[in-house]
């Protein structure tokens, strides 16, 4: 296997994006890095800065505003980036299927690697995403 | 360019290897297991083999050259620490001078990278970083002035030579003060956490390294991995006798008592805003180095 692509599998760091979300997934995704869970042990690292992520979590059930938005961070971020749908709403827009505001899934404006169904998730099942997309890139 | 020559550069470059510690040792002290002791290279490696973006509004040749720079003034300055410690280089005069400049140019290089990216928050972290520079250079300085007057040299072997014979400079009253202040003010030279407002991450994103991805965003990681390894030494030579005991264990207990003092400092303590880190250096630090010169003048 590609030397770089063994460095990025040890150190995925995750930049978080909410596109109105209820909070909770977020919620649920700063549980991941608390002691109990402690994702650093797999390098995981929230970071500030879409320049600095290879990993692009999407919460929330991408309302008309934020459209735009994901399309332009999506195309700032460096490759290889893996984009993870976060939650129901985000996989599939969930209870807002029918909502005005919500036009489009969010694998409508950008390829999303992983879905992680749930309502809000749990910690583990956000892990287990997060690997299974580094799975995928090998 | 000889063997010698290329196993000493070999040395000092490796003597980064104490960074890990620093994750490892904060993940401990908040009941977690921690990454790897590879982890910081892993990152390194993945960030060589990523994309760089350049901004479309930026000065294209100071965002890529910023980095570098620091890299290169990081380097030759542990070159000649490393060079000194372990192999009783006798250096040059006035040596200590020369260091104290070089320091300064890896917080130059985040300010040219900041300011060149064209991101507002990259200049807001800029303007940050130099409000924060003209704070912590007047005690730092003020703090090396303790060991010069006490040992009467600007030469690092000749420093060292003192304090093998007459004990070291951290012993003494005013010497303790002004390690105090080199302590805290290398802290904030290194970016780390009560003083870390440049690259303030829940406030503005990363600062000056917003905009920077890939390579050049790996070069400043090393640059905060090689500092982590260089200025602990720095401090050790100036205050602890360098690397002057017979023993090498006991050198290596007292470089990794430093640095475990800087990830313990950096733990307990949260972000000051920019001014009260100006507050705190110019009216509270800046006091006790000028009262630790004073007593050394007096050869307290």
């Amino acid at each position: 296997m590609d030397l770089r692509l063994k460095a990025l599998t040890k150190s995925p760091w995750v930049f978080h994006i909410s596109t109105g979300s209820c909070n909770n997934c977020d919620i649920e995704l700063i549980d991941v890095l608390t002691p109990r869970y402690d994702a650093e042990r797999f390098g995981i690292v929230l970071v500030g800065s879409i320049k600095h992520a290879d990993v692009l979590m999407v919460t929330g059930s991408m309302n008309r505003k934020c459209i735009p938005l994901v399309k332009d961070l999506y195309q700032q971020a460096p490759k290889p980036i893996l984009v993870i749908a976060l939650g129901t709403c985000s996989c599939g827009r969930g209870i807002f299927r029918d909502s005005y505001n919500c036009p489009v899934n969010v694998d409508d404006v950008i390829p999303v690697d992983v879905y992680v169904p749930g309502c809000p998730p749990k910690p583990e099942a956000i892990i287990a995403g997060i690997v299974k997309g580094i799975e995928k890139l090998k | 360019m000889n063997f010698y020559f290329f196993r000493d550069f070999f040395f000092s470059c490796v003597w980064e290897v104490f960074y890990p510690l620093d994750r490892k040792v904060t993940a401990r002290i908040q009941y977690r297991v921690g990454p790897p002791w590879y982890q910081s290279f892993a990152d390194l490696l993945k960030l060589f083999g990523k994309e760089t973006l350049i901004p479309k509004n930026s000065s294209v040749t100071m965002f890529m050259l910023a980095p570098f720079l620091g890299m290169s003034a990081l380097l030759v300055s542990g070159f000649i620490l490393y060079k000194i410690n372990l192999f009783n280089m006798p250096g040059f005069l006035g040596d200590l001078i020369v260091m104290v400049y070089l320091f300064t140019i890896p917080s130059l290089s985040l300010i040219l990278g900041g300011f060149a990216s064209s991101n507002p928050l990259s200049s807001l972290g800029s303007s940050r970083e130099i409000k924060l520079l003209l704070g912590y250079e007047l005690p730092f300085m003020l703090a090396i002035l303790v060991p010069v007057i006490q040992t009467g040299s600007i030469r690092f072997s000749e420093i060292i030579q003192f304090q093998i014979e007459h004990g070291a400079v951290l012993y003494s009253i005013s010497g303790s003060l002004a390690f105090i202040a080199v302590l805290l003010s290398v802290q904030a030279k290194m970016g780390l956490v009560p003083f870390d407002v440049a690259e303030a991450e829940t406030e503005i994103l990363s600062g000056p390294l917003t905009e920077y991805s890939g390579p050049l965003l790996g070069i400043f990681k090393l640059n905060k991995m090689l500092m982590f390894s260089i200025l602990p030494l720095f401090v050790l030579s100036c205050f602890w006798g360098g690397f002057g005991n017979v023993n090498p264990l006991i050198n290596i207990l007292k470089f990794l008592t430093i640095v475990v003092i800087f990830t313990l400092i950096r733990n307990t303590n949260p972000r000051l805003r920019v001014d009260q880190a100006l507050r705190f250096f110019w009216f509270k630090l800046s006091v006790i180095s000028s009262i630790a010169v004073i007593l050394a003048l007096g050869g307290m």
